[in-house]
């Protein structure tokens, strides 16, 4: 098991390295720099524009630029904005635990849901629901998030005034922000009925996040189970008297959790990609929205070291995800 | 009959539920978050209303509504007959925000203008270095030449010398970047090694203290008790940050804010039927327009550009666009709230058989191709410059011409433009301080044209001349008549489509009071209230 986990350590060393490579080179592909965008149609004065380039280090060769930043980040440095003048680390923390908060939400949406889904209609295979849910699961992989969060915010918080429009909690109630997590700064907090506030700000957006991967999971537990169910021990588990409940949920769902769960890994990449739209319709103050400015205002150490830290979490995530199955499976395990 | 302990009881629900109204903050749905709170680093319209128009004040203001300058931390001021020398008499007693971070121990005096103005000009102030990337609209205004000193003669009074006669200095000085900050929490700030404190907890004499900033989420302020204009009515004023319009109005719906900013136009007539919404609308001091790069084969050719207007299908263009009454056909390259708009100048009628014969006589082939640079989103000059782009492409279809659109990331757009790579550029201009030259010297003038921001690459001696004195000239009048014998050499020389200037709008709430819409697109809300 330890040569497994070294050689998927081995791995995460080129890896990283590509990542800072191609975020580094990416992000200058694009044409105008950080100077030229802040000034926009206003004029730029050549020599205010070589000193601002100067002082941001942008006037140097593009390997030594590299390696000034890759230096920096070997000392645990990664930058400053250049649109906000704060640390990228500081905003990475202020905002990574919005937009963890929503991910988790939405993830545990995602699987409870869609594990149950998969499962009742690999069990009722063929019958209405199963072809619903496989509808329903089609759908929503192919929703495009923008409408389909236009839609509830106009149906459950519009019409209907149930769930709040967008932001994590209602501005009435003033919330430090000790932890970052608003459940958590909620329940920590004196403010009366904060806590139930910030959970109906999480609903929406957890919903419109957790729908793709919510399909995804449906369906890979559909068909995962749909295969695990004809297995021969499934058959044995039956002849042996046991009940339907123990064959399906001990012997059954149990071997179909290892396809499952590699998508689990996966789907947090997808969370991560889709937070950068769920996050703009509702106005949720997290990391794909700060990126997707960055990018938009060349902000070079913000999209190099953000994209670098997501890169690095979805990585350990697989890691992670890597080893649970090493460990649910022997033969991965000690494969060469 | 209730008993005595159970009206207590009631009582105390009651004045509870009063208290609790009365904390109801004044909650702005905005459209972006503020880059920072050192305002004289940024250039964006939402920094500046998250600091210049809420903490800061200046030595002058723009009256409330209008480009007019009424006095703010000057009182009064004189100006030399030369127009080179500016006198400022500052108000006295004014205080500065006493915060958890800062307590002032003296009020404001000229040695915060001079800290303030001295910061960005000379590169030997402490401070000056103190940031990434410069001034930029210090700079960009060009303050770095027009300035010669800022100098105090006593605590009360700051003389202002220019190296030149520049009429719109005064309004120059009411904008964002000439905010006055606190020198004595500079000081502080500088001694402590915090500098970037400067930048994140703000120190100014405005209307809102500074409260806290959630990033990408909110701003709060409180009202500032001392404020030398009154203590604005809202006892909390945030800042929610909603960057996508349509979610803004679900916010204002459902009452989650009282004010949105920047509704779109095909919205207003849904906002003004719904009985609980209002909204206002005031010509802002914008223009959307096209730039023909009078220096390329055919377009220098004043022909060539006179059939293109012509061919140009202005009123449709701008109904599709805006909708219905939400922007003015434009003429001239600003609005006609300005001074020295001529009202003498006129769209050519649209005459495709005319514009052909032109076109002819012009040498031009059938089916010649030019380029349309535009960006792919959408802002005030222009909500789909796509469909712009592809309506003036059928126009110009019907004269023989071929249109080819590229549309690109803006920075992108920008930085090809003023290369000088494109025919034509669609773009717009949102004017800072209401003054004309604010439009005509970036835009159209010999200078920028050299550097590029004069997309049109266009120099005509004669309008750079007229320009010029104009900005020498105080007299108003003089101005005006300057200003409209230039946009005659202008008309006669047609360098632009000027497309439209569009209305601006905010939405709100109809128990909202005391909110006025500014042409200059900046938001204020020092006298706002919710009934």
């Amino acid at each position: 098991m330890l040569s497994f986990i070294a050689r998927r350590l081995g791995l995460l060393i080129p890896t990283f390295f590509g990542i800072t490579l191609l975020t580094f080179a990416l992000i200058r592909l694009i044409p105008g720099d950080p100077v030229e965008v802040m000034m926009g149609e206003r004029r730029v004065d050549p020599e205010m524009h070589a000193q601002a380039m100067e002082r941001l280090g942008l006037n140097k060769p593009l390997p030594v630029q590299y390696l000034d930043y890759v230096g920096k980040l070997a000392q645990g440095d990664l930058g400053e904005s250049l649109r906000t003048r704060e640390s990228v680390w500081t905003e990475f923390l202020t905002l990574f635990p919005a937009t963890l908060e929503l991910a988790m939400a939405a993830l545990l949406f995602a699987g409870i849901v869609g594990l149950l889904a998969g499962v009742i209609a690999a069990l009722k295979r063929g019958s209405f629901f199963d072809h619903g849910v496989m509808g329903i699961s089609l759908a929503g992989y192919s929703m495009p998030i923008f409408w389909w969060g236009l839609i509830l915010i106009m149906f459950f918080s519009v019409s209907l005034g149930w769930t709040p429009v967008s932001g994590r909690i209602d501005l009435l109630y003033d919330i430090e922000p000790k932890t970052g997590f608003m459940l958590i700064d909620t329940l920590l907090s004196d403010e009366e009925g904060a806590f139930k506030d910030a959970v109906m700000h999480l609903i929406l957006p957890a919903i419109v996040l957790g729908t793709i991967p919510l399909a995804v999971i449906a369906r890979m537990t559909r068909s995962s189970m749909l295969e695990v169910l004809r297995e021969d021990y499934i058959r044995t588990a039956r002849a042996k008297g046991l009940s339907p409940a123990r064959v399906v949920f001990v012997h059954g769902l149990r071997n179909a959790l290892i396809p499952v769960l590699t998508v689990f890994g996966l789907q947090v990449g997808t969370l991560l990609a889709g937070a950068v739209l769920t996050e703009t319709i509702f106005s949720w103050p997290g990391i794909g929205k700060w990126l997707i400015e960055a990018i938009g205002a060349r902000d070079y150490p913000v999209v190099q070291n953000g994209i670098l830290l997501i890169a690095c979490l979805v990585i350990l995530v697989n890691f992670v995800v890597d080893i649970l199955y090493g460990l649910a499976n022997p033969r991965i395990r000690h494969q060469r | 009959m209730t008993s005595l302990p159970l009206r207590a009881a009631l009582a105390a629900v009651i004045l509870g539920a009063a208290g609790n109204l009365a904390a109801k903050p004044l909650v702005v749905c905005t459209e972006a978050s503020p880059e920072g709170f050192d305002v004289v680093q940024y250039t964006t319209a939402v920094t500046f209303d998250a600091s210049a128009e809420t903490v800061f004040n200046r030595l002058v203001d723009f009256k409330p509504g209008t480009t007019d300058i009424q006095p703010a931390l000057a009182e009064r001021w004189e100006i030399s007959p030369d127009g080179l020398t500016y006198t400022f008499h500052l108000r006295q007693g004014v205080k500065f925000h006493t915060t958890d971070y800062f307590k002032p121990t003296r009020d404001f005096n000229a040695d915060d203008v001079l800290w303030s103005l001295n910061r960005q000009l000379d590169p030997n102030h402490p401070w000056h270095a103190k940031t990434s990337v410069g001034y930029p609209y210090f700079e960009s205004m060009a303050f770095k030449d027009l300035l010669k000193s800022v100098e105090k003669t006593d605590d009360h009074t700051v003389v202002i010398t220019l190296t030149r006669p520049e009429a719109p200095f005064m309004r120059d000085m009411a904008m964002g970047f000439t905010s006055i900050y606190s020198a004595e929490y500079g000081d502080q700030l500088l001694k402590a090694g915090k500098t970037g404190d400067l930048n994140s907890k703000p120190i100014g004499t405005g209307a809102f203290i500074f409260q806290r900033y959630n990033k990408d989420a909110q701003v709060r302020f409180k009202a500032n008790p001392d404020y030398f204009r009154g203590k604005p009515p809202a006892d909390t004023l945030v800042f929610a940050i909603a960057t996508d319009s349509n979610v803004r109005l679900q916010k204002l719906r459902a009452n989650e804010c009282q004010v949105a900013l920047y509704p779109k136009p095909d919205d207003v007539p849904l906002i003004k039927k719904d009985p609980t919404l209002k909204v206002d609308e005031i010509e802002a001091l914008v223009t959307g327009y096209i730039a023909m790069n009078t220096q390329h084969k055919y377009l220098s050719d004043v022909r060539v550009r006179k059939a293109i207007n012509m061919a140009f299908d202005r009123q449709t263009h701008v109904d599709q666009l805006f909708g219905k009454g939400n922007a003015l056909v434009g003429v001239n390259p600003y609005p006609p709230t300005m001074i020295g708009y001529n009202t003498e100048n006129r769209n050519p009628p649209r005459d495709l058989a005319k514009a052909r014969e032109l076109l002819k006589a012009a040498g031009v082939p059938e089916g010649t191709v030019i380029t349309l640079f535009t960006r792919n989103g959408g802002g005030a000059t222009n909500p789909n410059p796509r469909l712009s782009a592809e309506m003036l492409q059928s126009d110009l279809k019907q004269i023989g011409l071929k249109l080819d659109i590229r549309v690109m990331e803006w920075a992108e757009m920008l930085r090809r433009a003023k290369n000088g790579e494109a025919d034509l550029v669609s773009t717009g201009w949102a004017g800072d301080n209401g003054d004309p030259d604010n439009f005509l010297s970036p835009l159209l003038s010999c200078d920028a044209a050299k550097t590029g921001e004069n997309y049109a690459r266009w120099c005509n001696p004669k309008f750079q001349e007229l320009i010029t004195r104009a900005r020498e000239v105080i007299d108003n009048d003089e101005r005006a008549r300057l200003y409209a014998e230039a946009l005659k050499v202008y008309d006669d020389d047609q360098p632009w489509i000027s497309m439209a200037h569009p209305k601006l709008f905010t939405a709100m709430r109809d128990n909202v009071e005391g909110y006025v819409i500014n042409p200059l697109t900046n938001n204020n809300f020092a006298t706002t209230k919710v009934k």
